[in-house]
């Protein structure tokens, strides 16, 4: 057992925690933030992506241990002041979700891609940065509909905060 | 139609719990005391039982107890059954093996259920599973459909020789057989549907609770149908009565057929619960997921199709070996036969049609309903033969499929299906003006001078949803009647709370349910509750699969409001002194028609409950149920069209567009139901290019993580061009036929389709990946 401690959505946390336990599990059984999901044990479908010091980071493949003294971003954690922010609001705009399981990862790893390409993102480009993300209900399409119509909302949005 | 009514794009109701991470999973279900449950499970593919020694087991760390069969037997715990009985062309009985919960003597694939380990946390019950000494011996296997019904195949289950479960036929055999022998023209294939892992993201999850003090349990479940749970659990396993259980399905991360069945591990959650006094939770892994949920198609075929001098199908016959793994799981043998065969006719006047299906045992996973359930199948053997009969006839497999579409509504197959309506040259031709069919050519050249091979195919699919008329289910040998149920609950207020039988997973019940209400009343989606999923809110339901929701579930909750309606309409009239003929319900208001004489429905509401000035003899309250049986099948039909470029050096195939045109009757929300289709497309195309479900000879699954299998991903996949033509359903009160599955029917032949038509070689396979594509281009 070790000690762990970390911030997690701006609030210090620590836990007692067998070397073994990953972050997803610290996230979901000691923290009870289960919008963090486990889909697939095997670093595939990106239910469990959270971001790690600002970095997407797959949860079912890091230690919690890895994770002593991070900065650590959920899924609930991404609703600044309870007003979505713009990747949440248009997947709900562009139904980008059907049974919402692989929903929290989708848009952790969304808000991580539009980040890295600093806004500018075509069809293409998204469908291949969600290589790491598994969906079964929505066949992508709204999906991507909804990465792109966030990625234009949030570039408009920084346009103005530069003006 | 209101802004939020029937034909509205409303954003759904559900989203923002899911999109802020409040969605409420199974696994993310707490109960005091709660322990953490893994199964241990044979790693042979056949084999028997000598010996379980548990021992080691127990005295592990954090371990509470170690449960074999033998204990769940002794607690008279009954054994899983298949809920559709089939009987062969000879009449005898199908020949169901027996499945208990936790194998006792023999184990017949792997993981198969031998023990359940509880304890403290995963990890400690992992461990512990790991020091179960179960001594095995292990026996010959065979996993394919075809080699199992050979002589001196193993033999599965004492009960069914040579592993055959049934021999099953519809359809006049002689009159087809002199058909064909009379055509002008013969197609023969052999035709190989893929087994595929149905995939939902969610994986299977279960926590028994057993509540000593008041003798009863809860069982939260992932399950598209928790009432049947409720009633199979105590009527057949002896769990415990319905009244003293509680089935809660709450969030549901798909289904996709996987989660109709009640599988192993729930029982023996619910039941080692009691034994062991503690909360038992078990969460699937992936691994697992792809080891027990029940798996889909998985059919070895043989078809004739034949044709008069003017291309006129005149005969079709079909001998289908379907493989339904180790277990009849529980409507296992109604999905190659009722929901298959019947859909042998397609789009197409078939004057003769004869089916044979012979469903058989092998060591592999249970194979039950996946997206389509019989339909996928019946679909791919029809839309592969109609392409290859064109180009054996030289003429184009538009006009092929033109000229034998059936024009006239009701029409009567000769495999038992009713078709009451559909316009199918109308998909037909919107779909090809959508793909530009006419301007193929000019693509191909262009495709040609840069190196690639340029395909399209189409494909005409027609399905039977809405399930299902329960008289003529039970006539076919369903165990259940597969109505729904509904009840809208007015509170005093005028606001409502429906609760519904159908079970969502991911549909958008929540909103589209709410919609149909809005339409009717005019009052806001947000002044109506959706409630569904556990049995102790619902009386009982039949759950969500076959496309049901929206024809069956819906068509309650319209029966449920008529009488609601009915009922504020006297209120109405009584207090407004009028008619009750006189009286409309509009606008969220009920008025006297054609004057200014009106209440707001709030305040009918309010009346029917202060019940201070009611008509004589009426009951106070406004609360209405209903159960609806549908009259007939629904049957959505459409055509869909895939053009593919594929590089010959590299055998890979790029979808250049995908086109579904699809005939759905009546639509609640547009916006919903493209989802459903994108779903059930992508996963079409998942069938014919990437999924394929591998067993090496000695039963291991080769394919068991996304690793191995194949799934489709963002960058496998285009956008789709989807657009709807509409004949109304004339069955039920909505007009609606359904939309859950047609995607997932429709699009694996019009892959095929256009890959053959690309590489100009016919004989190509599903999964049809770069590697089988490079070879068939070779092969050329």
């Amino acid at each position: 057992m070790s000690k762990v401690e970390m911030t997690v959505n701006g609030r210090s946390v620590s836990g007692d925690v067998e070397d073994r336990t990953l972050l997803v599990h610290f996230l979901r059984e000691h923290l009870g933030l289960t919008g963090t999901h486990v889909g697939c044990d095997t670093s595939q479908c990106g239910a469990c992506v959270v971001h790690v010091d600002g970095k997407a980071v797959k949860s079912c493949t890091m230690l919690a241990a890895q994770a002593a003294r991070a900065e650590v971003t959920t899924i609930e954690g991404l609703a600044a002041g309870g007003e979505l922010h713009p990747v949440q609001a248009a997947f709900k705009e562009h139904h980008g979700l059907q049974c919402g399981f692989c929903t929290p990862g989708m848009i952790m790893a969304a808000v991580d891609m539009i980040n890295r390409h600093s806004g500018k993102l075509d069809e293409k480009t998204v469908r291949a940065e969600l290589e790491g993300n598994i969906c079964r209900c929505t066949g992508y399409h709204n999906i991507v509909k909804a990465v792109l119509a966030a990625t234009e909302q949030m570039g408009g949005a920084a346009k103005v905060a530069a003006e | 139609m209101g802004i939020e009514g029937i034909g509205a794009r409303v954003a759904r109701k559900e989203d923002k719990r899911f999109i802020t991470g409040k969605g409420r999973f199974t696994e993310d279900m707490v109960v005091p005391g709660m322990k953490q449950a893994v199964f241990v499970r044979s790693p042979h593919a056949h084999a028997n039982i000598k010996g379980i020694d548990v021992s080691a087991a127990k005295a592990m760390p954090g371990v509470i107890d170690v449960l074999a069969g033998d204990e769940l037997a002794e607690d008279g715990i009954g054994s899983l059954i298949c809920g559709w009985m089939i009987h062969s062309r000879d009449g005898s009985p199908m020949n169901m093996g027996e499945w208990r919960p936790l194998a006792q003597s023999k184990v017949r694939y792997v993981g198969d259920a031998v023990a359940i380990v509880i304890a403290d946390t995963r990890a400690q019950a992992r461990d512990a599973a790991e020091a179960v000494e179960v001594e095995y011996k292990v026996l010959p296997v065979v996993t394919d459909p075809a080699e199992t019904l050979q002589d001196g195949a193993p033999q599965i289950h004492d009960n069914a020789p040579g592993n055959l479960i049934f021999n099953w036929g519809i359809g006049e055999e002689e009159a087809t057989d002199s058909a064909l022998a009379g055509a002008a023209h013969v197609t023969e294939m052999e035709i190989v549907n893929n087994r595929l892992v149905p995939n939902a993201m969610e994986p299977r999850a279960a926590l028994g609770h057993y509540d000593a003090a008041e003798d009863h349990y809860t069982c939260w479940t992932t399950s598209q149908n928790p009432h049947v749970a409720r009633l199979v659990m105590s009527a057949f396993y002896n769990v415990a009565p319905e009244n003293k259980l509680r089935v809660i399905a709450p969030d549901v991360g798909g289904g996709f057929g996987s989660k109709i069945y009640i599988y192993p591990e729930e029982i023996v959650c619910l039941w080692a619960s009691k034994k062991t006094g503690v909360p038992v939770k078990w969460v699937a892994d992936r691994t697992e997921a792809f080891l027990t949920d029940a798996h889909g198609r998985d059919h070895v075929t043989k078809v004739k199709m034949g044709f008069d001098a003017d291309n006129r199908i005149v005969g079709l016959k079909v001998d289908t070996i379907a493989n339904l793994g180790a277990y009849m799981s529980l409507f296992s043998s109604a999905t190659p036969t009722y929901l298959y065969a019947t859909l042998l006719s397609g789009q197409y006047n078939i004057p003769n049609i004869y089916g044979n299906v012979r469903a058989v045992y092998t060591n592999t996973a249970p194979v039950d309903a996946y997206r389509g359930a019989g339909r996928p199948e019946a679909t791919y053997v029809l839309e592969r033969t109609m392409e290859t009969a064109a180009r054996e006839l030289g003429i184009s497999p538009a006009e092929l499929r033109r000229a034998n579409l059936i024009r006239e509504f009701p029409h009567q197959t000769p495999v038992i299906m009713n078709y009451d309506t559909g316009d199918f040259e109308a998909s037909l031709n919107a779909a090809m003006k959508a793909a530009d069919y006419d301007g193929f050519p000019a693509r191909k050249a262009e495709a040609e001078g840069r190196g690639k091979k340029r395909g399209i195919g189409m494909s005409c699919y027609i399905e039977a949803c809405g399930i299902a008329p329960s008289q003529a289910v039970g006539s076919l040998g369903a165990g259940v009647g597969l109505w729904e149920s509904a009840e809208v609950r007015v509170n005093a207020v005028g606001t409502i709370e429906v609760l519904t039988g159908s079970h969502s997973h991911g549909q958008g019940h929540e909103t589209t349910f709410a919609q149909l209400v809005s339409d009717r009343l005019g009052i806001p989606i947000d002044n109506v509750s959706i409630v569904h999923g556990d049995t102790d809110k619902v009386q009982m339901g039949m759950g969500t699969y076959g496309s049901r929701s929206g024809a069956v579930g819906m068509s309650a909750i319209v029966k449920a409001l008529d009488k609601v309606e009915k009922k504020a309409k006297m209120i109405a009239a009584h207090l407004l002194e009028a008619d009750e003929a006189d009286i409309v319900i509009e606008n969220g208001q009920v008025k006297v028609a054609g004057t200014d004489k009106a209440l707001g429905w709030h305040e009918v509401a309010l009346n029917a409950y202060t019940a201070h000035n009611l008509p004589g003899g009426m009951e106070p309250g406004l609360k209405e149920g209903a159960f609806y049986d549908p009259a007939n099948f629904t049957f959505p039909a459409g055509c869909y069209i895939c053009e593919v470029e594929v590089d010959p050096q590299t055998g890979k195939t790029e979808i250049i567009q995908f086109v579904a045109a699809d005939d759905f009757g009546n639509i609640i929300n547009p916006m919903i139901v493209e989802g459903q289709v994108h779903g059930g497309v992508a996963q079409g195309i998942g069938q014919a290019l990437l999924e394929g479900t591998v067993y090496d000879e000695g039963g291991q699954l080769l394919t068991a993580s996304y690793m191995d299998y194949c799934m489709p991903r963002a960058g496998d996949l285009p956008s789709f061009q989807v657009s709807h033509q509409t004949t109304e359903c004339t069955t039920n009160p909505l007009g609606i036929k359904g939309c859950g599955e047609a995607g997932a029917i429709g699009s694996p032949p019009a892959v095929i389709n256009a890959i053959t038509d690309a590489i100009g070689n016919n004989n190509l396979t599903m999964p049809a990946t770069s590697q089988k594509v490079w070879a068939a281009v070779n092969a050329a």
